[in-house]
């Protein structure tokens, strides 16, 4: 069960400015049936550019529904420029503070206000667009938009990452592109305090060897595959050469040696030693799938 | 406020019989049922009839019951416990459907370098017998499928999948800790080698749970101590757990029937008055072979946890496959399996009851939805005026 504030549950029983404004100067459309959530606000200025009115309609649960209130009430009668200063966090305030893992709904109410806004700048035409490269493919969150979370609300790990703007949340692929941004932008600090890498050793025995092989292909690889259908299985490791076959989706890839090369060797000289080559057992992985 | 009960698939209230059993056990009759002197080892009897009584209610052997923690527990004795008596195959068979305490369990020995099959379900969640056949090989250690889902209420065909897997000398495993009480299970007429059960599902207390093991099934132990359960499971008997276990399966085969039928009267009314009254909404799952306690419903374009929240004002109690709900940020895994669209995965309810249940509760809740979908339904922007 979530732990809501009051003002969250009174703000979900009894929501303020439900409906859409017709004929309204500025419209923000986010989130999507798929992703479990989504708002569509709509706002009306008066002569002085200032907003007059605001209504919005949200799928989601009880904190969506709260912070889309909350929103509404918040920008209304607030000048347009001061309303574009709107934060995830004046929404998650508002309401006297949402859930850690519910955070992504304060975003999205963000998000729906600068939607609108750029649609009222563009002439009531320009729809709002996705901008940059998408990093979280399963909820379509942008590198852009994790920068700006991570700004906004001081974050330091993917976990949070995720609670504020959902990526990473679903196969979970992208976590490790999402951790060099937090590292990107946190610097050395945050460097520090992840301990997913497994500790390169000084001198490896042969088992050591094969196990931090076993291990660096677990964490590092095989999540990645998994995210496109596929997988890995370690098959044999003669000196430094590793024999690994692609399993599912990767075994049919047109691209597998682009995966081998890029994905898997790099993992491995990063990880395990530099040395490390990769081959793939293709009749071998034939043989054990009959 | 009174509560309504529509949550038995998450957790029962324990049977006041089974209360009145197991209060002695606290603070009078509390010794060790291993000590050697009377004190103790007249609970070692108690414990001895508790066995007999389970192992009633499942058609077995009394030496055939290992009593356990939990249902997890279960599922992982029997999955590692085969795995580590069988190391020469490196196969493990499964459905995409599992409750976690299996299917987690399968995905970790995926990392230890084991092979494993996850059977795909078809819309209405029922499984492709002849898929599982193609995958049944000299490899394959054990094959692990659900007897009842937790989330869509879906009976498999466990029997006739028992007699499959054992015709190819492969050790099969079942979690039956939705079907226990609700469905028949006579396991001496049976190809199961393993079953899970978990006491707090069938109005027992918390903390104990059932590990069947056919005679003659090699099983490594999970949990290393003590000889408690001849060896096969150490740990110190939760021993108020046990015997209320024992008491809750004789209440249950006395009145097997008839609450049965209650129960799926109930089910089936509250599932036709909620289906008649609100529009866009459907069943998920088979409907032909499922639990008679469970219905899954989705409402279409809205979600769950507002639902349930809504619901929970005026004390009923059910739970959601949405994302919300999930502890993730994606709709329950059954329902994906199943193909359930998100429009309708987000919106799902379950709803399952119990003997507890009454009609006047079912009238209660079959009022009280239509406005709550209604109302969510004026707040969501997939619905067009």
């Amino acid at each position: 069960m979530w732990e809501y504030t009051d003002k969250v549950r009174e703000h979900f029983f009894n929501p303020r400015n439900v409906g859409e404004i017709p004929d309204p100067d500025g419209v923000g459309e986010v989130g999507s049936l798929a992703c479990g959530d989504a708002l569509k606000l709509t706002f009306k200025l008066d002569e002085k550019g200032n907003i007059k009115d605001a209504k919005f309609k949200t799928f989601g649960c009880a904190s969506a529904i709260a912070s889309s209130s909350a929103l509404t009430e918040i920008i209304k009668g607030m000048p347009l420029e001061e309303a574009a200063k709107i934060t995830n966090k004046d929404i998650a305030d508002y309401l006297g503070g949402l859930p850690e893992q519910k955070m992504h709904c304060s975003v999205m109410g963000r998000e729906a206000l600068e939607a609108a806004i750029e649609n009222y700048k563009g002439g009531s035409k320009k729809k709002h667009e996705l901008e940059g490269k998408v990093v979280c493919t399963c909820f379509g969150v942008t590198e852009k938009e994790i920068e700006r979370v991570i700004h906004e609300n001081n974050l330091d790990t993917v976990e949070q990452v995720t609670n504020y703007c959902k990526a990473g949340g679903g196969c979970g692929g992208c976590k490790g592109e999402i951790e060099k941004i937090i590292e990107r932008i946190k610097g050395e600090r945050a460097k520090q305090k992840t301990v997913l890498a497994p500790v390169k050793g000084q001198k490896l025995t042969n088992i050591q060897k094969i196990q931090l092989i076993q291990q660096t292909i677990n964490e590092q690889i095989r999540p990645a595959l998994r995210a496109d259908g596929g997988n890995i299985d370690l098959i044999d490791v003669d000196g430094n050469k590793v024999i690994v076959a692609l399993r599912g989706m990767c075994a049919q890839c047109a691209l597998a040696n682009i995966t081998m090369k890029d994905l898997v060797e790099a993992k491995m000289r990063e990880f395990v030693s530099p040395e490390i080559y990769v081959e793939e057992a293709k009749d071998l992985a034939d043989d054990q799938r009959k | 406020m009174k509560t309504i009960y529509f949550d038995n698939n998450a957790t029962t209230k324990v049977a006041d019989e089974v209360l009145e059993e197991i209060k002695p056990y606290f603070c009078d009759l509390y010794g060790n049922p291993s000590s050697m002197h009377t004190f103790g080892g007249q609970i070692g009897i108690k414990i001895r009839e508790a066995r007999e009584k389970t192992a009633a209610l499942l058609g077995c052997d009394p030496s055939e019951i290992i009593f356990t923690g939990c249902g997890t527990e279960s599922d992982n004795t029997a999955i590692k416990g085969t795995l580590a008596a069988h190391l020469n195959k490196r196969k493990v068979i499964t459905t995409r459907v599992e409750h976690p305490a299996v299917l987690s369990v399968c995905r970790d020995l995926e990392n230890q370098g084991y092979t494993v099959v996850e059977l795909a379900v078809d819309k209405k969640g029922r499984l492709n017998l002849s898929e599982l056949e193609s995958h049944l090989d000299d490899n394959t250690a054990i094959v692990t499928i659900m007897f009842a889902n937790n989330e869509t209420g879906v009976v498999f065909p466990v029997e006739k999948i028992a007699e499959m897997v054992k015709s190819k000398g492969i050790v099969f495993h079942t979690d039956a800790v939705q079907a226990v009480g609700k469905i028949p299970i006579n396991l001496s007429k049976s190809n199961i080698d393993l079953l899970s059960l978990s006491g707090h599902k069938l109005h027992a207390p918390k903390g104990v749970g059932i590990l069947y093991v056919r005679k003659g099934t090699r099983l490594a132990p999970f949990m290393l101590g003590g000889h408690q359960e001849g060896g096969r499971r150490a740990g110190t008997e939760n021993v108020p757990g046990i015997i209320g276990l024992g008491k809750t399966c004789e209440l249950a085969m006395q009145n097997f029937d008839q609450e049965n039928k209650k129960v799926k009267f109930l089910r089936d009314k509250l599932e036709k008055g909620i289906l008649a009254k609100c529009p866009d909404c459907m069943v998920n799952g088979d409907t032909e072979s499922r639990l008679p306690n469970t219905s899954n419903i989705s409402f279409e374009f809205i979600e769950g946890e507002s639902i349930l929240l809504m619901l929970d004002r005026f004390g009923i109690c059910a739970s959601s496959g949405s994302a919300c709900t999930s502890g993730s940020l994606e709709p329950s895994h059954v329902l994906r399996a199943m193909g359930v669209p998100f429009t309708a995965a987000h919106g799902s309810i379950r709803f399952s009851l119990s003997r507890y249940n009454t009609e006047e509760e079912v009238d209660f809740t079959v009022e009280k939805i239509p406005p709550i979908i209604a109302r969510l339904r004026e707040l969501s922007p997939f619905i067009k005026k």
